[in-house]
């Protein structure tokens, strides 16, 4: 319908953008009706995610012709800002941005290298880019999920770990418990992708590869690909992130740092 | 029970000297100074929020100081590396925090941490001390709350502590299991010489118990001696 009434691209995508966000609010609007309000979270996320997704078209525009090397200063960046706002998620954890920021570095950032010497990844900017960005995000989100259970898991069992320290414990293996739930919760939707690949959703990428004139096969097969890298990535930074973060909410006296209105 | 003269140096197992922790807009302890001494209780009284359990959870250096320090046997607690401090002064919270797993397991817990095993003679030995012989294949959630810190007793007298230290440890309790974790306290001041500091909102217990006592308002200790007139001054 919408195409009938809107000739442009852009303007049609404006007004599909309009429409998508109207069903965002709906649903938005239901939950207010049982007092769950997140009315502004909403308007915020969705006026940032459209500028900067805008942003980062027009800035892919303009590289299209750059040479391949530019697109690591484009994924540096997207790893700070992704460093940045998972750490968001670990609120009162000290040092969560360093650390966030370096697990992603490390985590996505190594996984985007191998795959990209190995030639799994192709080296133009158009596709390291965008395959190197749902790297960086989906390493993002499993390190704020871990970030995030770590914090209230050891906010929720600090008699627990104190009792621990108070018998003689080290401080790392008194907060290990929390460290591997972390790590195995924060990897349930990365292992969920894989596992409902092709059966409850088709990714995005292999639909735009079947659009884009690609062999069927191929762009199932890539999509594989696609997420077992995005596991690899993920998995690794949640693990160095979980790793780093067990030693920063001790002291160097073996003091758990990370308490309920500290 | 005969005490050591106050002040008698070879009997002081804790010397605490201007002890005091603050955090950004409050001042939670304030130049505390004492002495713990051998095989004697020392209760710690005030009213909620006087820093009680603040002040003795710097004693084990669960928290850092941010004035003043605690000697341990003559030693400087900062030089001695923080696990065998917390094995040498041993704590008994409110709640017994019992880790998932067998009574004896629990026992275990501690001397594991520095490569040492529990003979079953020995977790034996421990359980009897505090009334629950029989007890080592328990499983902790079958366990009464009563039964659940006394448990936690054993597992911190079976680090062979030099003192111990007692945040409400009844508090949690009812009327019989109170009682007997009293009569525990006793036993383990009177039977083994360690020293107990007991931090208590129950006056009345800290009379029953305590030789000394300490009373703290505001983070500062505003009486101190024999528990009878520290209390009733």
């Amino acid at each position: 319908m919408l195409k009938t009434l809107f000739h442009s691209q852009l303007q049609l995508g404006l007004a599909q953008a309009g429409v998508a966000a109207l069903t965002a609010l709906l649903v938005v609007m239901a939950a207010a009706r049982r007092g769950i309000h997140l009315e502004k979270d909403l308007a915020i996320a969705m006026a940032r995610g459209l500028v900067q997704i805008v942003a980062v078209g027009s800035i892919l525009l303009l590289l299209l012709r750059s040479p391949s090397w530019t697109s690591i200063f484009l994924l540096i960046a997207m790893i700070i800002a992704a460093g940045a706002t998972s750490a968001r998620r670990a609120k009162g954890m000290p040092g969560a941005f360093q650390v966030s920021t370096w697990s992603i570095a490390c985590g996505a950032g190594s996984v985007i290298a191998l795959m990209t010497a190995l030639g799994v990844i192709d080296t133009p900017i158009t596709a390291l880019v965008p395959v190197g960005s749902m790297l960086i995000a989906n390493a993002m989100n499993t390190n704020g999920l871990a970030l995030n259970r770590f914090r209230s898991d050891v906010l929720a069992h600090v008699g627990e770990i104190e009792t621990a320290l108070a018998l003689g414990a080290d401080g790392k293996s008194s907060v290990s418990p929390y460290v591997q739930v972390s790590f195995e919760a924060s990897l349930i939707p990365a292992i969920d992708s894989l596992r409902s690949l092709g059966i409850v959703w088709i990714p995005g990428l292999m639909a735009g590869m079947l659009l884009s004139g690609a062999r069927p096969i191929y762009a199932a097969i890539y999509q594989f690909v696609l997420l077992a890298m995005i596991f690899a990535a993920s998995g690794l930074t949640s693990l160095i992130s979980t790793l780093l973060i067990r030693a920063r909410v001790m002291s160097p006296a073996e003091q758990l740092i990370l308490r309920p209105g500290q | 029970m005969t005490l050591p003269e106050p002040g008698q140096a070879d009997s002081v197992i804790l010397r605490v000297e201007n002890l005091g922790r603050s955090v950004p807009g409050k001042i939670l302890v304030s130049g505390a100074t004492f002495e713990v001494r051998k095989g004697e209780t020392l209760a710690i009284v005030g009213p909620s929020g006087s820093g009680k359990s603040s002040l003795l959870r710097l004693l084990n250096r669960l928290d850092e100081p941010t004035t003043g320090t605690v000697y341990v046997d003559g030693t400087d607690y900062r030089q001695i590396p923080p696990r065998e401090l917390r094995r040498r002064i041993g704590m008994v919270l409110q709640r017994p925090f019992l880790f998932p797993g067998k009574v004896a397991e629990n026992l275990q817990f501690g001397p594991k941490q520095r490569g040492q095993n529990l003979s079953p003679a020995e977790i034996e030995e421990l359980l009897a001390g505090v009334g629950l012989s029989g007890f080592e294949s328990r499983d902790v959630s079958n366990l009464s709350g009563g039964e659940a810190q006394r448990v936690s007793f054993a597992r911190a007298l079976a680090n062979s502590p030099e003192a111990l230290l007692l945040d409400e440890p009844t508090s949690a309790l009812d009327e019989a299991a109170k009682r007997d974790v009293e009569t525990l306290i006793r036993q383990i001041g009177q039977e083994h010489g360690i020293p107990c500091v007991l931090v208590t909102h129950d006056v009345a217990q800290a009379a029953r118990l305590a030789e000394r006592a300490l009373v703290l308002e505001g983070g500062q200790i505003v009486r101190s001696g024999p528990v009878k007139e520290a209390l009733h001054a």
